[in-house]
């Protein structure tokens, strides 16, 4: 396959940054979108230029490294997947391809195609995690959690921390990342303990980190590869409601605390 | 945002009932005493105050919220995206200027005049009641002003497409069974509310 590569290329976080193109040819419609990336970058070296920089590492589709922004749409064109799992054969010979950087104000670009996603770390540090001691492994059974609702928190679970939503979004929001999390914990009952806490801290950091609000747009869900459904969204909305409006603190004077 | 959304679409649906009487073949009189009954009556009229602030909410809000969403992405992309979306929630903020700017016309047009101008009057029953319907039917002959509320009234329902199901979401309310219900209400709000009030001007327009 022969190619045309347009290619966001910035040297540095402080440099402007401007779109490259670059012709390619004798591609492998087996190859993957990676790979054609490594293949250029080659040609680049023996050239003596500068290669792409992208980020990457698992390459099957688990650690959500490889954020590339091509044709329009996070991880490309196909449904449920991250970039590395993307075949050339998803494009046709001849095809202009343009791949951008997501694009954010809470995720910098650092050089090319890698943008800095230490946001997302923040907002995890803010309560993405259960701190009360929940004890040993307990016998099966001992605590029962209903089938749909441990389904409900894997589904949840699955997200990879891409960021894909947050560039598919027209707002740049972080809603389906922070819902995701939020989700997971929620449903199960060691989550549950610092759940009003939870949901509290990490939206407010989310928003003081300065993504976007939510409009129910739903661009996030689409271009999900772990489709994450908005679904979470909802019970994030109804969490954080609940722990706003509904949160009780008991009287300074009442005899439990003794 | 949500909150007063909804009760902007509560408003909706009783303006538009009221509305839809001047098409009673009754010399106005349902019309008339109903357009008399929402200036007169105590709760009405305090409600009036509650829709005022209703507006403002929801336009501030908006405001705020579009440009935070501004905001987060200085830098857009070249090719923007394509990924599949609820149509209308892109081009909230464009729809809801344009009401707001024809909302204003529209309060020049018949609410500043009923409230404060000089009113056409007619006897029903033993009573004098101010002719609104004759004020609202005088409009509508103008060509130029049908054309400018469907126009207006076409993006309302735009707006509107993106509202109901929008309002559920946001206030936690998403269900695998009711979620694509709440969608089918908002578009036929869309129509329903719309496709309503388009009706009264091109009847009168017609007749
Ligand atoms: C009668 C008129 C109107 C009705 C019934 C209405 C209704 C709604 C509803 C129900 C929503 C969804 C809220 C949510 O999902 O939380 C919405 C969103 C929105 N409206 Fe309106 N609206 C009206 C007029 C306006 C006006 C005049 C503006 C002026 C700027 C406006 C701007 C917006 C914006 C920017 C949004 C998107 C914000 C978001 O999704 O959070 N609307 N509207
Ligand atoms: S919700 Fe989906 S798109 Fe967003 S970070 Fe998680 S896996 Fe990536
Ligand atoms: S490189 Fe790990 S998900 Fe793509």
């Amino acid at each position: 396959m022969d190619l045309t590569l347009k290619i966001w290329r910035q040297k540095n976080a402080a440099s402007k940054g401007k779109f490259v193109t670059y012709k390619i040819s004798d591609i492998s419609p087996n190859s993957s979108f990676l790979e054609m990336m490594d293949i250029l970058n080659e040609s680049l070296v023996l050239r003596g230029e500068d290669p792409v920089a992208f980020d990457h590492d698992c390459r099957e589709g688990i650690c959500g490294a490889c954020s590339m922004y091509i044709n329009g749409h996070p991880h490309g064109p196909d449904k449920a997947i991250t970039t590395c799992q993307l075949h050339m054969r998803r494009f046709k010979d001849g095809e202009t391809i343009v791949i951008e950087p997501w694009r954010a104000r809470p995720f910098p670009v650092l050089k090319d195609l890698i943008v800095d996603r230490t946001a997302f770390d923040k907002i995890i540090q803010a309560g993405g995690y259960v701190s009360v001691n929940t004890g040993g492994v307990p016998d099966a059974n001992s605590i029962p959690i209903p089938k749909v609702k441990a389904d409900l928190s894997m589904d949840a679970a699955a997200c990879i921390g891409c960021g894909a939503c947050v560039a598919a979004c027209k707002n740049a929001s972080a809603m389906l990342f922070v819902a995701a999390k939020v989700s997971q914990f929620a449903l199960l009952p060691q989550g549950r303990v610092e759940a009003s806490e939870r949901v509290q801290a990490m939206v407010a950091e989310m928003d003081k980190l300065g993504f976007g609000n939510c409009t129910n747009t739903g661009a996030c869900e689409a271009e999900c590869p772990k489709e994450i459904s908005i679904s979470n969204i909802a019970r994030m909305n109804r969490e954080f409601l609940s722990a706003k409006l509904g949160a009780q603190k008991p009287s300074g004077s009442a005899g439990g605390d003794a | 945002m949500a909150l007063a959304g909804l009760f902007l679409i509560s408003f909706l649906g009783v303006h538009l009932g009221i509305n839809l009487l001047i098409l009673k073949n009754d010399g106005r009189e349902a019309f008339n005493i109903a357009a008399h009954f929402m200036v007169t009556n105590p709760v009405v009229q305090s409600m009036q105050w509650v829709l005022f602030g209703g507006f403002i909410l929801h336009i501030l809000l908006g405001a705020v919220l579009q440009i935070q969403n501004w905001m987060a992405r200085p830098q857009r992309y070249k090719v923007e995206g394509f990924s599949h979306t609820s149509y209308f929630s892109k081009f909230m903020i464009h729809t809801g200027l344009i009401i707001f700017a024809f909302l204003i016309l529209h309060l020049v047009n018949f609410f500043f005049k009923a409230k404060f101008g000089e009113m056409p009057e007619v006897m029903i029953g033993d009573y004098m009641y101010e002719d609104m319907g004759l004020l609202v039917i005088e409009k509508f002959r103008n060509a130029g002003y049908v054309i400018l509320y469907i126009f207006w009234l076409l993006f309302l329902g735009f707006h509107l497409d993106h509202a109901f199901h929008s309002a559920m979401q946001s206030l936690g309310l998403n269900h695998s069974k009711y979620t694509p219900v709440f969608f089918g209400i908002s578009r036929a709000l869309a129509i329903v509310i719309a496709g309503g009030f388009m009706i009264i001007p091109l009847v009168i327009y017609f007749s």
